[in-house]
């Protein structure tokens, strides 16, 4: 089927698409380059925009901030990862089982999904987790306990819970819909023949999800990645809970310093490739793409 | 699926399922509960909220105070304008790769994909630079071509996905009993890919819709979406838990009611296939 002709007529049908994304990966890219290299404050013309070679680069990772923000973004996605991958089998179970209502249910457990970041950080901060009129507080005064100041002392904690709402449905529908085709025969099979709950789980359903928890890893951590407006909305970086995307935020928007701020880019570039060639390396094995 | 379960164990997997499907859903309940409260009963405790007279005064400031429809309008014409405008580009694209199929294309495949790996504050600011320099700046035009480049591996992933499952076989059958380019596009292709692209776009509509970094950095007053709607209540001096509440229901409702109906959709969309 492949001719000489259908493959140039294939060539002429990619050009755009790659076109336009390698311009997009690319033009960004060389203009970040170019500002890490340079002394550049756009709102300072007073002070020499020169070239500064690698200062930007050993400006960034050398301030007390980088390792830290580092750790706090491993720390949250790994969290986030976690937590939706494990309560996410769990609930994809439970959803499996014969009972009434199946459908409303499987919709009320969906729903957080569809709800826009900024929305999911207000609703939290302020109407749950605000220590004088959110909901948890009213709940923690009527138990006779003091409220708790979640997202200045439990500020991790707090986003992770946060993102992990929004992401655990995702988690469960993609779990779900593998467990339901799942061969019950080869289950029935197994406890026939004597195999505990147990072990039917870690032999048969653990291995069948296997491609779907690869698919969960892969899609959640490209958005987790780089969450924003979660953190934007709820503590801005403060409290121990500023992310590498923060972090670089912070040097760019706040303090206009856009060298520096560019080379920490770099750096998040860097660090995001580490992260895509160790997961495409799993998803390449486990899909054939 | 339909294993003879007894009655009793059914109603136990029935409470214990709806218990964690309503914890899960509370949060989005109460904020509809509290957008048809008075302020002064909204930061009451939960008892007294409920308690409390039902009224539409909130959705009315809002609706008074900031320009809803407005942004709704933008919200719409950006993730509609982004998401069509992915598809002209990734149709074909996603056409070439599924049917003449090269070494390089699981490869090409793959490039794309990593370049959602892209952070996006490593180059918001030369974004931000190229959008004053082409007068983009708050302009619905320049957020629908960067949440168009954003969503397009995605889209092309899905397209491509669909595409090859539709068999060769069909193609040179029709062009055995002599169809031409044109109806064996029309007659043969657009029926059996439709179901896909319906799910492409609504995926793909979702994500635009509820992208926040970029629609909050590159529009203003003009071209804000319900993103930069929302934002606009998360300002301290603005903050009054039943306004808040009515303007999140009102800028999530149109997107939960869409995504509701297509869950089935998605989740193929959502793992490119891979998952059935």
């Amino acid at each position: 089927m492949a001719t000489q002709h259908s493959r140039s007529a294939a060539r002429l049908m990619m050009a755009p698409a790659v076109t336009l994304l390698l311009g997009w990966m690319l033009v960004p890219l060389v203009m970040t380059l170019y500002f890490s290299f340079r002394k550049y404050l756009p709102l300072r013309p007073d002070v020499a925009q020169d070239w500064v070679g690698f200062d930007n680069y050993i400006r960034f990772v050398t301030s007390d901030a980088f390792w830290p923000a580092v750790q706090v973004t491993l720390i949250i996605v790994g969290g986030v990862l976690a937590i939706t991958l494990i309560l996410g089998v769990g609930l994809a179970l439970i959803l499996d089982q014969p009972m009434w209502g199946q459908g409303a249910v499987r919709v009320l457990v969906i729903a957080p999904f569809f709800v826009m970041p900024t929305v999911s950080a207000l609703l939290w901060k302020n109407m749950f987790m605000d220590p004088v009129n959110g909901f948890f507080a009213h709940v923690l005064r009527a138990l006779g306990l003091a409220p708790i100041e979640f997202l200045s002392q439990h500020s991790l904690g707090s986003i992770i819970t946060i993102v992990s709402w929004e992401w655990l449905p995702f988690a469960t529908l993609i779990l779900l819909t593998a467990i339901q085709s799942l061969d019950q025969e080869q289950l029935e099979a197994a406890e026939m023949d004597g195999a505990r709950w147990p072990s039917r789980f870690v032999h048969i359903i653990l291995p069948h999800l296997s491609r779907a928890m690869t698919v969960v890893l892969l899609i959640q951590t490209i958005f987790l990645l780089g969450i924003f407006a979660e953190i934007f909305v709820t503590t801005q970086g403060s409290f121990g809970s500023k992310t590498l995307t923060y972090l670089i935020y912070q040097r760019v928007l706040e303090s206009q310093n856009v060298g520096l701020g560019s080379a920490g880019g770099v750096y998040a570039i860097i660090l995001a490739n580490i992260v895509a060639m160790f997961l495409m390396r799993i998803v390449g094995k486990n899909l054939d793409a | 699926m339909a294993r003879a379960v007894t009655p009793r164990r059914k109603a136990l997997n029935t409470l214990i399922a709806w218990t964690i499907g309503l914890i899960l859903f509370f949060p989005i309940l109460w904020i509809f509960i509290l957008s048809f409260k008075s302020e002064g009963a909204a930061i009451l405790s939960p008892l007294e909220v409920l308690r409390a007279p039902w009224t539409l005064e909130s959705y009315q400031i809002v609706q008074g105070r900031s320009d809803y429809f407005g942004h709704f309008t933008n919200s719409v014409v950006i993730s509609l304008g982004s998401t069509l405008l992915g598809l002209l580009v990734a149709v074909p694209a996603a056409w070439a790769m599924a049917f003449v199929p090269s070494a390089r294309t699981k490869d090409i495949l793959m490039w794309m994909l990593s370049t959602k790996m892209l952070p996006a504050v490593g180059v918001l600011y030369p974004i931000y630079l190229m959008f004053i320099s082409l007068h983009l700046l708050d302009t619905r035009i320049g957020l629908v071509i960067v949440l168009m480049l954003i969503n397009l591996p995605i889209i092309i992933w899905m397209l491509y996905t669909y595409f090859r499952e539709i068999p060769g076989e069909i193609l040179e059958a029709a062009r055995m009993d002599g169809a031409g380019l044109r109806e064996e596009v029309l007659h043969v292709l657009t029926p059996m890919a439709l179901p896909g692209l319906a799910s492409t776009v609504l995926l793909n509509v979702i994500l635009a819709w509820n992208e926040a970094f970029w629609t909050l950095k590159l529009t203003a007053a003009k071209a804000g979406p319900l993103t930069a709607f929302i934002a606009s209540y998360s300002s301290p001096e603005g903050l009054f838990y039943a306004k808040l509440s009515a303007a999140s229901v009102m800028a999530i409702a149109p997107i939960l009611v869409m995504g509701w109906f297509s869950q089935k959709q998605l989740v193929r969309g959502l793992t490119f296939g891979a998952v059935k």
